[in-house]
């Protein structure tokens, strides 16, 4: 392919940023220079949905209603482990209104699922509303063969404990998950180990520390709480199959469809216009799109299968929990000699516990050893979840660190300063120590009354990760209109916003003069949103298909301005030879000269560019100030200042909204979240939203941004993602402020009352 | 949820003449017909959503005129209508000054939302959060079921007094300050009689009748919560204490009540919510008080003394070091 050279920004805001040359294919535009001298681009533009967000206008998969539409509903699980011997749906199908009955089945040779947690769907009823669809879920009895369970990831962990599977098992990870190792040893409910890359000696890099520390820490099962639940309705026509779906990914939708049922690719098309939430679990098909693809296929109705919360909370995917055991040495100068890692999550009858790759990146040490194991329990399977693996790994890892920083006597910043090879978090944490005023750190449980404040830190990473896979067509229309399409979908991060902004910026438009239309398999492939990939993957290409455009545009002014096309510039609204100025015509002026009604081009996303990352992660540095109330337990979060880096930022506001959503969940996770099975029963008994704690607008703090621009100079638009490194390091941060404020190391989460107090000796 | 029909009762006799059911007439029952009443509808649509209860027929008594008034007379106190929205109890000023145990109860509750639409009848008859008796998979004792499953389970947020038999926790917390307060429940009978009960005696607890929370009967209707004039002597504090800042049950609750004689304590009533089954007196902390006096020694004392028969179960002993904490501080807030 041929290529040309360009000059591209490189290095972090507020340190120099010098110009790097890149060689770039022929067919991709000039690089462009920092956002402060950009008109679009890097701003805080209004979402383009904003207004039809807020006024309700919009309508979520949950809202549509089609002509002759079914409602599905399914049948759950009664018990937590069992097999099932019958299957009574004769009163259901007499029963006025119902028009379709789907056995949701889990193994292939079997005519009934095998019951594996309470909750599992078992049957899915088709009806034309929901009352009756309730109604004959009622009257479908089913005959239970009750198993011995096991909920409890230690239980599960004994010789003696019932089993989950009994042969080997193997799963796919979604888009966006953990990754899952494949052929790994089943002993028992415990499958593993992943061994990761392990490098170095772990017995000479101990024999070398001054210092060597070994804990445990826990961090428990998540739920995803989106508040519109998993759902679709599959409009099953002889034609094709139209699907509307609470999806992160209509791409994976449409695959994972298609081959279940053995349908061109081309015949099932995927729609998200507006999305209620995803961190994650909301990636393919999902058992309940599945029975919706089922009951129209054989009803030949529209279906629409949305999961109650109870079953949203159940069923459809949580952050596994893990039981995390580090040991680390240290010399008295601060390097880290050794870190060995053995860690256990269940993911219930699901695989992905691992604790991700933190601990193996993220910090200088030659000898690193990891052994992640997966426990199966009878629970419900887990699911990516907003950094998936780096959110338990992180919390584990910073707390270890903050912990050797006192066993050498130093300062937990200057500790990181020394290990962390990482010139981006370097960036950060100067510039959020400016600003938290980490000097006024007090010495561990200074505070004499009641209530001890307290500060502390911790960083985290994520990948720079992109997708070549991520395609953009952009068309210019003779009115001068712009519009773009891609299959890609906002799950309400803004995606749809920022393709407007940078073919605005390409244009010299203005970002609401850009059409976006999105969410739609009718428009060219895009990957799903997860792995933190859709901007590092779509923006480039909107930008590369952009330029073609505009390319396009500048041949046909060429031959009207009798100049060369080489020469041509677009800037406020005007078309003019770089040679000779008095060459120049209006865009609109321009675009109704088309020969033809449009141009288009499609463009896919390209390599990253050839040359040096400033750092390979995307690194954040998280900093929480906390009150902790010693009398009766309660942490309240003060502040959190949270530094992050994610390339070019596209759009500054959306980037801290979602900056602010990763830090709220944090502090949720840290302080209240918890899915609690009763032992006894197997049964989810917090599955309402009152009793699954969640942040609240009270418990909410003021979150202070320090956002760092990182030109690397790897793409057209150079921009990466944010979703999940928001998440990572709020928990480790306020367990290290709590250990600051009452002198107590706290390894667990949630940092409940109950787990304060005791920690304290008042229970 | 089936479907419902919808009554709207303009006078109480109507809404007495269509409703012939409770709660209760439900619960671990296949009972699939019945029409029972609601004012702000928040617990009765929370149970129909778990499917706990499934009437054919709700009675709307939050139209019904003459009950969300909030009136006060020196020489009988206040009165407070069923129908009153807990929002508009926070914002009652005079409530603030005399009660203001009860403001801070009603404030603290649920959140601005919750709070626009439940009423105080709702909210005093309202069911046990108690996650067992929420679950129809657990057939617990409230529900004709035999054992408590609380009792071996995730007891977390149960109670840690009186816990024997059922150990759920009375959901309401507004109900521990109208305890202290020496509230009485106005309810019209069946047969159209008003009848006026200490609100002590408007709670069951679950050793005389597991299956239901409070006196009513078919028919029967809170029309108003009464509170006995604020002397001037008198003053009052509440501390909740809930995982959350807003939206969230108590973990536990306390309600203080003082008439003050200069130093000496005429009289003490300490109210502990989520203690029990049924929000409770702690009377041999009252004595504390009212023998030896209130200084930050005898609040702590008297902290102690309410907790000194706690009974906790295995996941809930951090609940007494947070109600030592919060009667102690509610005892000094107070004065």
């Amino acid at each position: 392919m041929d290529t040309k050279k360009i000059k591209m920004p490189y290095g972090i805001t507020g340190e120099k940023i010098q110009e790097v040359e890149r060689e770039v294919p022929i067919t991709e535009p000039d690089g462009w220079p920092v956002n402060a001298q950009l008109k679009q681009v890097g701003k805080s533009i209004k979402r383009l949905d904003a207004e039809a967000k807020v006024t309700g206008a919009a309508r979520y998969t949950s809202d549509m209603q089609l002509p002759g539409m079914l409602i599905g509903r399914a049948l759950i699980a009664t018990y937590p482990s069992a097999n099932i011997k019958g299957i009574d749906t004769s009163a259901a199908e007499k029963l006025p209104g119902v028009y379709g009955i789907h056995i949701m089945k889990n193994e292939d040779d079997r005519e009934y699922p095998i019951i594996r947690y309470a909750g599992q769907p078992i049957v899915a009823v088709a009806a034309i509303n929901e009352d009756i669809a309730e109604e004959a879920i009622d009257l479908i009895k089913v005959a239970y063969e009750r198993k011995n369970f096991v909920v409890d990831i230690e239980k599960a962990m004994t010789p003696e404990s019932p089993i989950v599977y009994e042969a080997a098992v193997e799963q796919e990870e979604s888009e966006g998950g953990e990754e899952i190792a494949e052929g790994l040893k089943l002993e028992g409910n415990v499958r593993g180990p992943n061994q990761g890359q392990p490098r170095g000696e772990l017995e000479a890099g101990f024999a070398a520390a001054d210092v060597v520390l070994e804990q445990t820490y826990r961090t428990q099962v998540q739920t995803h709480n989106a508040l519109e639940s998993h759902g679709m309705i599959v409009d099953w026509r002889p034609d094709g199959v139209t699907i509307y779906a609470s999806t992160q990914g209509t791409q994976g939708v449409r695959d994972e469809f298609a081959d279940l049922f053995d349908l061109p690719r081309s015949k099932v098309r995927v729609i998200v216009e507006y999305m209620g939430g995803g961190f994650g679990a909301k990636h393919g098909l999902g058992t309940y799109g599945g029975a919706a693809g089922h009951l129209s296929k054989m009803t030949g109705r529209p279906v629409k299968m949305m999961a109650s919360r109870k079953e949203e909370q159940i069923s459809q995917g949580n952050r596994p929990n893990s039981i995390q055991r580090l040991k680390v040495g240290v010399t008295k100068k601060g390097d880290l000699t050794a870190i060995e890692q053995e860690s256990y999550g269940t993911a219930g009858v699901g695989l992905g516990a691992g604790v991700g790759g933190v601990a193996q990146g993220m910090y200088t040490c030659p000898n690193f050893r990891t052994r992640q194991y997966d426990v199966f329990t009878h629970a419900g399977p887990g699911a990516a979840w907003r950094a998936p693996g780096a959110v338990q790994g992180i919390f584990g890892l910073e707390q270890m660190m903050d912990e050797l920083a006192e066993a050498i006597d130093m300062d937990p910043m200057a500790l990181r300063e020394k290990i962390d090879p990482s010139r981006i978090r370097k960036a950060a944490r100067k510039m959020g120590a400016e600003r938290f005023d980490w000097s006024r750190r007090k010495p561990k449980a200074s505070d004499t009354g009641p209530i001890k404040k307290g500060i502390g830190m911790a960083q985290s990473s994520w990948w720079r990760i992109h997708n070549l896979n991520a395609t953009v067509e952009v068309k210019l229309l003779r009115d001068g209109a712009l519009e773009v399409r891609s299959g890609v979908q906002d799950i309400g991060t803004g995606t749809k916003t920022i393709l407007a902004q940078i073919v605005a910026e390409e244009f010299g438009l203005q970002t609401e003069d850009v059409m976006v239309r999105i969410g739609d398999t009718l428009f060219p492939d895009a990957p799903g949103s997860g792995g933190s990939q859709v901007t590092a993957s779509i923006t480039p290409a909107a930008r590369n298909a952009a330029y073609q455009v505009k390319m396009k545009l500048f041949d046909q002014v060429a031959k009207i301005l009798e100049v060369d096309a080489s020469t041509l510039k677009l800037e406020n609204g005007m078309i003019f030879s770089t040679k000779d100025s008095s060459k120049k015509i209006s865009f609109q002026e321009a675009s109704k000269k088309l020969p033809v009604s449009q141009i288009t081009a499609t463009e896919s996303r390209t390599p990253e560019y050839k040359g040096d990352y400033l750092h390979w992660d995307l690194g954040s540095v998280q900093f929480a100030e906390l009150s902790v109330d010693t009398e009766t337990g309660h942490i309240h979060i003060d502040k959190i200042v949270a530094a992050h880096s994610c390339g070019r930022p596209i759009n500054v506001r959306q980037v801290e909204s979602q900056i602010n959503g990763g830090v709220i969940q944090g502090i949720s996770y840290a302080l209240y979240e918890d899915r609690i099975l009763d032992r006894n029963t197997g049964h989810m008994v917090n599955h309402t939203l009152d009793t699954y704690k969640a942040t609240y607008a009270a418990d909410i703090p003021e979150i202070d941004i320090v956002l760092l621009e990182d030109y690397n100079a790897k793409s057209s638009t150079d921009a990466y993602g944010i979703g999940e490194p928001a998440n990572i390091a709020t928990a480790a941060a306020i367990a290290n402020a709590v250990y600051n404020a009452i002198g107590v190391r706290i390894r667990e989460i949630p940092i409940t009352p109950d787990k304060v107090l005791k920690a304290l000796n008042q229970v | 949820m089936k479907k419902i029909s919808w009554f709207e009762a303009t006078t109480l006799e109507e809404a007495q003449r269509e409703a012939n059911a409770t709660v209760s007439d439900f619960l671990g029952k296949e009972k699939a017909d019945g029409a029972i009443i609601k004012s702000g509808g928040i617990d009765v649509l929370d149970l129909m959503k778990e499917g706990l209860i499934a009437p054919d027929r709700i009675v709307n008594m939050r139209n019904i005129p003459g009950l969300d008034q909030i009136s006060y007379d020196p020489r009988k106190g206040l009165e407070i209508g069923a129908n009153v929205t807990l929002t508009e109890i926070e914002n009652n000023e005079g409530i603030q000054i005399n009660y203001l145990a009860l403001h801070r109860a009603v404030a603290k509750a649920a959140t601005p939302q919750l709070r626009n639409m439940s009423t105080l009848g709702g909210n005093l008859a309202q069911r046990t959060r108690c996650w067992y008796f929420r679950s129809i998979d657990h057939p617990c004792l409230r529900k004709g079921g035999f054992i408590c499953f609380a009792k071996q389970g995730e007891n977390e947020y149960h109670s840690i007094m009186n816990n024997g038999g059922c150990s759920s926790v009375y959901a309401s917390s507004v109900a521990t300050a109208l305890l202290a307060l020496d509230a009485q429940v106005v309810i019209v009978t069946k047969d159209g009689a008003k009848k006026q009960v200490a609100i002590n005696e408007f709670f069951v607890p679950p050793h005389v009748d597991a299956s239901r929370e409070n006196i009513l009967k078919p028919g029967e209707i809170i029309t108003a919560v009464t509170i006995p004039p604020s002397g001037r002597s008198q003053k009052s504090y509440y501390i909740k204490e809930g995982t959350r800042a807003s939206f969230d049950w108590a973990l536990a609750d306390v309600a203080v009540v003082l008439e003050m004689s200069g130093k000496k304590c005429k009289s003490a009533k300490i109210a502990l919510g989520a203690a029990a089954p049924v929000p409770l007196r702690a009377e041999a902390a009252e004595s504390v008080l009212v023998e030896e006096g209130v200084s930050p020694a005898t609040a702590k004392k008297a902290a102690d003394v309410a907790m000194q028969d706690a009974t906790p179960l295995e996941k809930n002993g951090y609940k007494v070091a947070i109600f030592k904490a919060i009667i102690k501080r509610a005892i000094e807030k107070t004065i």
